[in-house]
């Protein structure tokens, strides 16, 4: 119990830190940050249920008003804003990312978790990502999805290193990757 | 950590915060109801009075937050230019930038202890249910001082990386920002039980 409260606190404090880190801005103002890095560590590491609670728990701070997403926005305004969908699709992400790792034994764990970030991570992500634009800015379903094909070769990248990542972390942790243990 | 509550105190950082966050979801409501421009262009209006009534400081803190939805207003009104539908493009733009103008002023009227307070009432209902909930609180107290800690850490790690290259840190430093992570997490959780913090049966 201890130990679940611990890793859930500390990977949600990972992904605000990343989010921290310097970044590039591409085009539309979403920033490319390594926070979407976090989210799908929170998967590949702490697998689904853990990972989807660690989500949670760091939308929950945003969403009272601290300043942990990307470029240090947060607060309840950011839950209105067109980049809701991905929001709410973290901790799904998180979840599906998770259960994939979890659930894949036969593959290398870093070829299972590099796929689940990918499944989780990019498909399941921006399929809440553009419902989430198309019904705040009023297009339809297509015309969100054009605004946001940008930035998928930038998380393709990110699930490459979630899964590098992973199976360098159960070569140093073995005891500590909660999802393949 | 700071909270982006606004230090200017405001008549509303007297009202109860249960209260603000249910207009909030009310005026939300509301706004995705209307289609009328021109009673959008008057919420829009009465939303940056309320900015401005605190004085300029709150409204400049308030505008450069609002600043992040330029490119997507920019988006919407070339796209309905094109389109040949200005009107429909103007109300989307406005209820956009109205909505989170009155959920960033929620925000900043609102003290981080008010909302853990509301959240421990809110989640009343499932104590009594029998759930435990004070895990869930001891979590977000534990995240508000783990993020600077974890934060510094990551700065030495770059000081260290720095100190050995030229190079702009990779994303190879994640994977030692991971560890310290996970470490982190295995004394915590040592601690914890050593006080006994979690006394449960569950286990």
């Amino acid at each position: 119990m201890e130990k679940n409260i611990a890793y859930i606190a500390l990977f949600a404090a990972l992904i605000a830190v990343l989010g921290l880190i310097p970044k590039i801005t591409l085009a539309f103002g979403v920033p490319i940050t390594a926070q979407s890095l976090g989210v799908m560590l929170c998967g590949t590491v702490l697998g689904a249920k853990r990972g989807a609670l660690a989500v949670l728990l760091f939308l929950g701070l945003v969403a009272i008003g601290l300043p942990l997403l990307a470029g240090g926005r947060g607060g309840l305004g950011v839950f209105a804003s067109p980049t809701v969908g991905f929001l709410i699709g973290f901790p799904v992400a998180a979840f599906v990312t998770g259960w994939i790792t979890e659930n894949w034994r036969r593959a290398p764990v870093g070829i299972a978790a590099g796929v689940a970030a990918v499944i989780g991570g990019i498909v399941v992500l921006y399929a809440f990502g553009i419902v989430g634009m198309s019904v705040v800015m009023g297009k339809t379903l297509s015309e969100a999805a054009m605004l946001v094909t940008a930035f998928i070769p930038g998380d393709l990248l990110k699930a490459g290193i979630a899964g590098m990542l992973t199976s360098s972390l159960v070569k140093a942790r073995p005891g500590s990757v909660l999802s393949r243990s | 950590m700071i909270s982006l509550t606004s230090p200017v105190r405001t008549r509303a950082h007297g009202w109860p915060a249960g209260a603000k966050l249910l207009a909030l979801c009310l005026a939300t409501l509301v706004l995705f109801l209307i289609e009328n421009p021109v009673l959008h262009l008057a919420v829009l209006a009465l939303v940056l009075l309320a900015y401005r009534l605190p004085g300029p400081v709150f409204f400049r803190a308030g505008m450069s937050r609002l600043w992040i939805l330029w490119p997507f207003v920019v988006v919407v009104l070339i796209w309905h230019m094109l389109t040949d539908e200005p009107v429909t493009g103007m109300v989307i733009v406005l209820r956009m930038v109205s909505v989170v103008g009155l959920a960033n002023l929620v925000t900043m009227t609102t003290r981080l202890t008010e909302m853990t307070d509301l959240i421990h009432r809110l989640l009343a209902p499932l104590r009594r249910l029998g759930l435990r909930t004070d895990a869930l609180e001891l979590a977000m107290a534990l995240v508000i001082r783990a993020t600077p800690a974890l934060l510094d850490k990551g700065h030495n790690l770059r000081d260290a990386w720095r100190a050995r290259t030229h190079r702009r840190p990779s994303w190879r430093i994640v994977l030692p920002f991971t560890l310290l992570a996970i470490d982190d997490a295995e004394h915590l959780a040592e601690a914890l039980r050593a006080r006994g913090a979690i006394t449960n049966e569950r286990e």
